[in-house]
């Protein structure tokens, strides 16, 4: 407990709603922490459930995927195939023994910038009560 | 610890997605890139909160990083002209750029790439501003490891980007406008009028939208039907529109250039000349004569008239209906055929009348689909539908307006009595946070209830009227010279919302309960008549129409723009465009000016005649698929089949043209087959392991 926990989050977001909205956010000045570090995709869609894995693996303490709101994605339905490879990925990682609550999947449209900060919050909150990866514990 | 970290990454790249990048044809070559690395301080936008010479000091340590340079304003003629230089003198294979939003300036960028000598696909682009330095501010050495983290993740993607070439295809000559309001109306006769078969699709029978209901134009006081009815001509008659009523857009299909779109065109139950013609009824048809109207039975309200007015089964709205033809209700129709036979030789009636779907094919697409009132009876502290004296602002418009329900002249509805005390309540459900109305500005009711506060002054002597009011907004060319001068003609403005509005059971009067806040005081007033200036909303089912298109809408409802100052008219899905209060409210001139803005933004891809598509296309690489077949599933515009390839083995192929490259294809595949150019597998894991295991040598 010496040192403060800085966790390393990761954001994979779509570039036509998440982005635009945490981009919405600095343009309004919306003050978040910055512990994220973003990657852009063009749909959540896009997003392999392997990347997250290897991401916990390579040491990351969260990882949120967002995307347009259901019904509002850029390429009809890339969302709802991404909600449903996280939802089965949450109790897959819950198997391996990392908290579900580390990936968050989360619905922010290109006008909710208030929304991302909103969201980013939550998440590096949520992120500082669990600690650091076990993972990286593990291998250390 | 930063040597430690990098061996442990390399010792985990066995992966088995990482090895797709081994896959000979689609491995970029890390080994010999040579990166260059701008970053931007846009003023003190970005080095204001990050420390640009650290994250440059820091950029020079990254593998592959060949030059690092930085400028007071990366996106000007000098700025890009260094990353053009910098790419001949360094020779460089990839760009990085830390700025603003790719959202922004990624276009710019990759053009000072390609003058540079380089594919503009090699370019990357690290977000230090929208989702850096104004998001944090007061936190110099946060923002500062943000962006250095974020300069490592572009670099790591930079240095495996490839050559990429777009697509070109042809664009389609025609263009549809959807909702023929004032907006899609105008939109259309620009079009057309630029040589463009246009298609103009709109669901109720007549065009001319909310326009054509009103009485009066502020500040002009033109006649709204005098000024609309010779355009609503126009359409109806300019050869290259295909006016298209009773009709809904059902399926939307394709991408700029080439959209395939599925109208519905609604059983009318009668035939136009034309119609008829075809089905061999020679100088048959409706001719808008009427002699089915005055034998139908069955009586309704005619909604054109806000209900106020009776209209048959078989009805047109109005007189000046384009086009003019009669359609039938069939929800109230009882299919007596009296109609039928009043009609006679012309045969124009057909009670057996299906739906017919059209296919069309266009190349642009306009949306249009206008506003509706908010429904001022969830608010029921002022009584609306509750109180027979209280209108809203649309049903006002037809009782003042000459062809309405009463001839122009103004009347309670209780009792048909002129009022002599009318007030007019602004912002009803606009500007409203209570959770119940919208917490917009409506933008038009100030000015046009000003003009009611004129219209009842002319009409009505003794009469009158109170507005109560928040703030005037009267913001356009002329407003507020016709707001002092109605002020002149003796309304009386009164600042403070109405808190109330309570009814007299014998004499049907109101009383209205307000603060009146620059006196200070509570008030009550008695009055004839309360005229509440409602809010507006997007047209209802307006979503089905803008999920088809691919719009996303703001908060309210309203359909997003591309960008609110500098795309108006645009959407990001690309060939769809907007006009009129569909975006947000708007008046009439607004909404024109929009209109041609739109009609000139969809005209020129239809001109160009070929638009480039973004090659962000997936691809297979064939030796990886097993031919399962999953992604045929997945992809959700059957841009994907199995093909028999060499030696008989199925494998999976990509029409180009009609992937649009979300990659949920190669988020699932199962083998790491489908390549995602631009956003590939190993690129993605680069960006991951630079973040993540660092990615200093």
């Amino acid at each position: 407990m010496a040192e403060e926990f800085q966790p390393k989050i990761l954001g994979i977001i779509c570039n036509w709603c998440s982005y635009a909205g945490a981009d919405l956010a600095g343009s309004a000045r919306t003050q978040y922490p910055p512990d994220i570090r973003i990657v852009r995709v063009m749909c959540t869609g896009r997003v392999d459930p392997l990347f997250i894995l290897k991401a916990f693996t390579d040491g990351a303490d969260g990882v949120l995927v967002s995307g347009c709101h259901f019904g509002d994605c850029h390429y009809l339905e890339g969302n709802y195939k991404a909600a449903k490879r996280m939802f089965i990925l949450k109790s897959m990682i819950k198997n391996i023994g990392l908290e579900d609550k580390r990936l968050r999947m989360t619905f922010v449209s290109a006008s909710e910038g208030a929304k991302w900060a909103k969201v980013v919050e939550d998440v590096v909150k949520t992120i500082h009560e669990l600690g650091p990866n076990p993972i990286t514990q593990l291998t250390k | 610890m930063a040597e430690k970290k990098t061996k442990k990454a390399t010792a985990k790249k066995e992966t088995k997605k990482e090895t797709t990048a081994q896959a000979s044809s689609f491995a970029p070559e890390s080994k010999t890139a040579r990166i260059g690395v701008f970053a931007c301080h846009c003023g003190t936008n970005i080095a204001g909160s990050i420390d640009i010479e650290a994250v440059q000091n820091y950029a020079k340590t990254l593998p592959n990083v060949a030059f690092v340079d930085n400028y007071q304003y990366m996106c000007s003629t000098p700025g890009q002209k260094k990353i053009e230089d910098a790419i001949k003198e360094h020779n460089l294979t990839g760009v990085v750029v830390a700025a603003c939003s790719p959202r922004l300036h990624e276009p710019t960028f990759r053009t000072a790439t390609k003058e540079g000598g380089l594919n503009p696909f090699r370019f990357e682009m690290a977000n230090i501003r929208e989702q850096n330095s104004w998001v944090h501010m007061h936190d110099r050495e946060g923002a500062t490891d943000k962006a250095k983290d974020a300069v490592r993740i572009a670099v790591a993607k930079a240095a495996l980007l490839q050559d990429l070439i777009p697509k070109k295809v042809p664009v389609e000559k025609a263009a549809m406008v959807v909702g023929a309001g004032v907006a899609g109306m105008q939109a259309a006769l620009d079009l057309a009028n630029a040589g463009i078969k246009t298609y103009l699709i709109e669901k109720s029978p007549t065009i001319g939208g909310r326009m054509s209901q009103l009485d009066k134009t502020f500040p002009t006081l033109d006649c709204s039907q005098c000024i609309l009815t010779p355009k609503m001509v126009d359409v109806g008659r300019n050869p290259n529109i295909q006016l298209m009523t009773c009709a809904e857009v059902e399926q939307v299909e394709g991408y700029i250039g080439n959209f395939d779109i599925t109208v519905r065109r609604k059983a009318r139950g009668v035939m136009t000349p034309a119609e008829a013609e075809a089905k061999g009824i020679v100088g048959g048809g409706c001719n808008g004569c009427g002699d089915c109207e005055a034998v139908c039975p069955v009586i309704k309200p005619n909604p054109f008239e806000m209900n106020m007015k009776p209209r048959k089964a078989i009805y047109i709205y109005h007189p000046q209906v384009v086009p003019l033809i009669y359609t039938i209700d069939w929800d109230s129709c009882i299919k007596c055929g009296l109609c039928v036979t009043a009609c006679g030789e012309k045969k124009a009636i057909d009670l057996e009348m299906q739906d017919e779907l059209v296919k069309l094919k266009v190349g642009t697409a306009i949306l249009a689909t206008g506003y509706e009132l908010f429904p001022i009876e969830k608010k029921d502290e002022w009584g609306y539908k509750k109180y027979e004296n209280v209108v809203t602002s649309l049903e006002f418009e037809r009782l003042i307006c000459a062809s309405g329900p009463t001839g122009g002249h103004l009347v309670r509805p209780s009792d048909g009595k002129t009022p002599k005390k009318v007030a007019f309540l602004l912002c009803a459900g606009s500007r409203d946070n209570t959770g119940i109305g919208k917490p917009y500005c409506s933008r038009f009711c100030c000015m046009y209830s000003i003009k009611h506060a004129h219209q009842i002054i002319e009409k009505i002597p003794g009469v009158q009227p109170y507005i109560f009011y928040m703030d005037i907004r009267s913001f356009g060319k002329m407003y507020e010279e016709f707001y002092y001068r109605i002020q002149d003609e003796g309304a009386k403005f009164i600042r403070g919302r109405v808190s109330n509005v309570l009814e007299d059971a014998d004499t049907k009067n109101l009383y209205v309960m307000a603060d009146d806040t620059l006196l200070d005081r509570p008030m009550k007033l008695e009055v004839d008549m309360v005229v509440l200036a409602a809010a507006v909303q997007p047209t209802g089912g307006v979503d089905t129409v803008r999920k088809m298109f691919g719009v996303s809408c703001s908060q309210d409802g309203w359909m997003l723009e591309a960008h609110p100052k500098l795309n108006p008219c645009g959407t990001t899905t690309a060939g769809v465009y907007l006009a009129g209060v569909c975006q947000g409210p708007k008046d009439i001139p607004d909404t024109v000016a929009q209109a041609e803005g739109a009609a000139s933004a969809a005209s020129i891809p239809i001109h160009m005649g070929e638009v480039e598509l973004e090659p962000y296309f997936a691809q297979c690489i064939e030796e990886k698929c097993a031919g399962c077949g999953m992604c045929v599933n997945l992809c959700p515009y059957s841009a994907l089949s199995l093909v028999e390839g060499e030696g008989g083995k199925k494998v999976m192929k990509v029409t180009e043209a009609k992937c649009k490259g979300c990659g949920t294809c190669g988020g699932f595949c199962p083998g790491g087959a489908i390549w995602m150019q631009h956003f590939a597998t190993p690129q993605i894991v680069a960006q991951i392991d630079a973040f993540l295991t660092g990615g200093e040598e």
